[in-house]
Formats: structure tokens, sequence, C-alpha cells
């Protein structure tokens, strides 16, 4: 086995560990500590955390890709083409807006818990996914589409066997760069009440208690690393595919 | 029979094709020849409504080509352009099993198909079937190219500049397999390209376009020794007229009896190579062979004859 799969393997076991038996590594964060206070984070269960963290990011994600994707197709097909600044200004501002400010405004509507993070997590992964996706959808090889639309596929069999088949490499990038950084913007949902992983980081921020700081971080830390590991090896296997193998061999 | 009808495509005013008519037999080559801008491209593009005509229509064996949503019309007529266009992520036998895929043939009917073109464009299908584009040749996927475009026997091949990409030598190659596939298919074909040498070659016909206007259309011949425009005298190159005529005339027409030594001409040759031989070998005489059996020999003055009289 590789280097690669050994390390990836072991990072895998580190984080399961971290999740599912925190008591383990007592020993490890004790020194962080504050004297006599509790090492590790027990007013929840970490797993239980984990999931939630990670259900609040797979389902922005979806739901970030369904309409980015969607939007990308539309403005690309020849009939949406006047709409393409239109919804790039639209992502933009889903980016521009910090994800706090989106927090505070979005609490009164909302109300505390998942429903604010949520909504900043979707509006936050908009934007790469659709750029990405613009970039996939138009970038295609040109002989490849005049042939396409040639031998008869109509505009429906041109996007379904061709054009976004050609782009998913692309738009899966997109994908990626958006999971990672909802990974990373879930912590902050925690200062709302959302149950993630930031609950304990911020609860060490709050009692001095850097052992917690850096049980939360790490374990962030590594999801974030993993999933966008697992997720390049997804896109290399795909652009593979789309490349006809050559690029693999 | 293709007929096309009074076909115009104007562009902010401008025509970029102009009242062009034409035939085009069935089971025959015709060769649009032209410069860039010159409308070739377009008028091609229009006949499986890639461009919409301004004006004008196009009949396929008597049927109007607008009678039907243009995807429809596209998958009866088969589409090779320059650079293949393959499509990367299918391998060849899917490549070129899509059109039959579109008309909804049995998965059978298909393979058998893909094979039969396979082996028609001398590519084993066992070896060649589940690759993919990127694994092949240039000339491999041109050939792929053009069998994708063959595949569901279409009425018309549509070519627009496909050999346009492929070095002299591939090119050479790949115009005689065209020539060949046509014979044994009689497929009728309308080719693009900006190559009078290419037109020569491969036409039955040679259509030549300048400047949106269709100024010449008739046998390589005519348009070799009577070219309708100066500028039709210009693609057929001055100078190398007489030797462009004698590349149309096969050695057979006119083989006579009589002796000659040296290395033998093939009867399928043409005329320039024979003359070439003879220049290059100092010789006034060649034999000619057909097959294994020597039928005659083809002399120098002969050649020259068949350049003079007819030029």
């Amino acid at each position: 086995m590789s280097g690669g799969g050994l390390r990836r393997i072991a990072l895998t076991a580190l984080l399961i560990a971290l999740v599912v038996r925190p008591s383990w590594f007592a020993w490890a964060f004790a020194p962080f500590a504050p004297t006599g206070g509790p090492v590790i984070y027990e007013r929840a269960s970490l797993l239980s955390l984990s999931l939630n963290h990670l259900g609040l990011v797979v389902l922005a994600s979806t739901a970030a890709t369904a309409v980015a994707v969607t939007l990308a197709i539309l403005v690309t097909r020849p009939a949406g083409a006047a709409f393409l600044p239109l919804s790039r200004t639209i992502t933009n501002i889903g980016q521009t807006f910090p994800p706090v400010a989106v927090l505070a405004l979005a609490v009164p509507a909302l109300g505390f818990g998942s429903g604010p993070t949520l909504v900043a997590l979707f509006l936050y992964g908009l934007l790469p996914i659709f750029e990405n996706a613009i970039t996939g959808l138009t970038t295609l090889p040109p002989a490849t589409m005049e042939a396409a639309r040639g031998i008869g596929l109509n505009g429906w069999q041109r996007l379904n066997r061709v054009e976004l088949p050609l782009a998913l490499p692309v738009i899966l990038t997109g994908i990626r760069l958006s999971v990672v950084i909802a990974l990373g913007t879930a912590t902050i949902g925690s200062t709302v009440a959302a149950k993630t992983l930031g609950e304990v980081i911020i609860a060490g921020l709050l009692t001095n208690n850097t052992a917690y700081v850096l049980q939360g971080g790490l374990i962030v830390g590594l999801f974030a690393v993993l999933i966008y590991d697992a997720m390049i090896r997804l896109e290399t296997y795909l652009t593979q595919r789309v490349t006809g193998g050559a690029a693999g061999r | 029979m293709i007929e096309i009808d009074q076909i115009s495509k104007v562009y902010d005013g401008k025509a970029a094709v102009d009242a062009v008519s034409m035939t085009v037999e069935t089971g025959t080559i015709t060769v649009i020849v032209g410069t860039s801008g010159s409308g070739k491209t377009t008028l091609l593009r229009m006949i499986n409504r890639l461009e919409e005509p301004t004006s004008g229509e196009v009949r396929i064996n008597g049927v109007v080509t607008t009678s039907m949503p243009g995807h429809i019309l596209r998958r009866r007529i088969g589409y090779a352009i320059q650079g293949h266009g393959l499509f990367p992520h299918h391998t060849v036998g899917r490549n070129i099993g899509a059109v039959p895929q579109l008309l909804g043939w049995s998965k059978e009917k298909t393979r058998a198909r893909v094979d039969e073109l396979l082996d028609l464009f001398s590519m084993d299908p066992a070896q060649f079937r589940d690759r993919y584009p990127a694994e092949l040749s240039g000339g491999q996927q041109q050939r792929v190219g053009v069998a994708r475009a063959l595949a569901s026997r279409p009425d018309l091949l549509l070519m627009d500049e496909p050999f346009g990409a492929l070095d002299p030598i591939i090119r050479a190659r790949a115009q005689t397999d065209l020539r060949r596939i046509q014979r044994t298919l009689g497929s009728t074909i309308m080719l693009v390209t900006h190559d009078m040498e290419e037109a020569i070659h491969l036409g039955d016909r040679v259509a030549v376009m300048d400047g949106g206007q269709l100024v010449q259309h008739g046998t390589p011949a005519e348009i070799i020794q009577n070219p309708a425009t100066a500028f039709v005298a210009d693609m057929v190159g001055g100078v190398d007229r007489p030797l462009r005529l004698l590349s149309l005339i096969a050695v057979a027409d006119i083989v006579e009896d009589g002796p000659a030594t040296g290395t033998p001409i093939a009867a399928e040759a043409s005329l320039r190579d024979a003359l070439s031989a003879c220049l290059w070998s100092g010789r006034d005489a060649l034999p000619v062979t057909r097959g294994d059996a020597i039928i005659g020999r083809v002399t120098l003055p002969a050649i020259r004859a068949q350049a003079q009289a007819t030029a």
C-alpha cells in the first residue's frame, strides 16, 4: 500500500477515535486545560455534534449544488444568456456577506438553532459551485459540441450526454471548495445555538480552556482534510473517465 | 438526389451565401471549394440546418428539409468535421453507434454496424471498439469520426474540411480511403475544402465558391480546362493545370502495345504519376501492369498529347 493510503487510514482512525472515545486522549489535552478544570468536553457527545455538523454541511451543500448548477445550466443556454451577469451578481453578493452577518440577520426570521446556519452555509456555498459550473459548461471542446449538434442530439440530449459529463470534474471542484468552506463556517453556527462542533470551540473560548478549543479544532480540521482528499480522488477518477483514461496511463 | 434551390444566408445585411442553386446526384462526391470567407462552410451547414437559410430551400430526395425538426433531419444526414469532434468520454464503439442509438436501433444491430464500419476503415473491431478517442492516433480518430457519420447509412454525408488537421501522408491515405468507401457504399457526399488538389482528387463534381456565389460547378476536367472566371483559373493554378489534368486520367486509358523496359507502372495510376516516373528514370516508355501481367506500355509522347490535346 502507498504511503498516501497508509496516512489516509491513520488519519481516519485518529478522527474516529477522537470523536467516539475522546477520553483516550485526556493525557494529550491535559497540559492545555486550566488547572483542575475539565479536559474532555462532556456536555454533549462529540459523535452527535459531529453528525449534526456534517448533516448541516451536507444539507446546505446539496441545496447549494442543486441551485447553483441549475442556475449555471439556465444561463449557459442561448435563451438564458441575458441573465448571466445578473445571476453572477446575486451569487457574488451571497459571498461578500460575512457569515456572522448572515447569522445575525437570519436569527430574527428563523429563530435560534440550525436554521440560520443552514441559510449562511447555503449562501456561502453558491458562488464557488456556480462559477465552476459556468466555467465547465462554457469551455467544452468546440469540435465536440459542433459534432453533438451535427449528428442530431437535441438540446436536452446534448446537456445530459455531453455537456454535463464533460463539465463534471470542474463542477466537482467547485463543490469541493464549497464543502470545505462550509465545514469551517458551520462552527460559527454555534454562536446562534446550532448543534455543531463549534460548540466545543466556543465553550473553550468562553472558559479559557484551550483543551476544548484544540479538541474541536482538531476534529473539524481532520474532517476537512479527509473530505477534501476524498473529493480530489473522485475528481481525478472522473477526469480520467472524461479524457478516456489517457490521463491515467 | 439533393436539390439546393436559390439558397441564401444574410448576416447583418451582407450575403454570406448568395442565391446558390445546385443539384447533387445520388452516389457522387461533390466537393465545394473556395477560400475562407467564400461561404462554403455556411452553404454546407445550411443543408443540415445547423444554420437556417435566410431564403431558399433544400430538398433531399424530393423532401424539403424544413418539413421536420432540425435534430431529426440531422440524424438522417451524416456529418464529419475537422478535428473529428468525437465524444472524449465515450468509447470508439459508442461514438460510432451514437446515431443508430438515437434512431432506436437494437443493441445487436448497432454493434454489428460498428464492427462492420471499423472493418471497412481497416481498424480491428476487437482491438479498437472499447478504446477511448484519446488513445487513438490523429488518423484513427479521423476515421472514427467519418465512421460515426456513416453509421446510420445516411442519405447524405456532409464533410467540413474533414482532413484539415491531418499531416500530408495520412491525409492522402484518408482521401484514398474515403474514395474507396464511397464507391463501396455508394454514398452521396458533399465535402468542403479550401484545397483544390483535394477537390480534383476526390470530386466527381467540383463547385467553386467565391464571395458567397457559386461561380462554377462541373467535373474536375471542366473546371481545369474551362475556368469560368479568373478566380477559378487562379484556384486551379495556372502553371499546374496540365499536371492536374494528367492527374485525372488513368494510365489504362492510353495504354498501347509495344515494348518497354524498367520498373512497370500500374494501369490504375494517373498519367501524372507516369510522367513523373518517365522524367525521374529518364525513360520514354514505361511497361504497364494490371495485377501481375504486363498489358502494354505508356509513352512520353502519348502523355504529352493528352496534356496538349485537352489543355
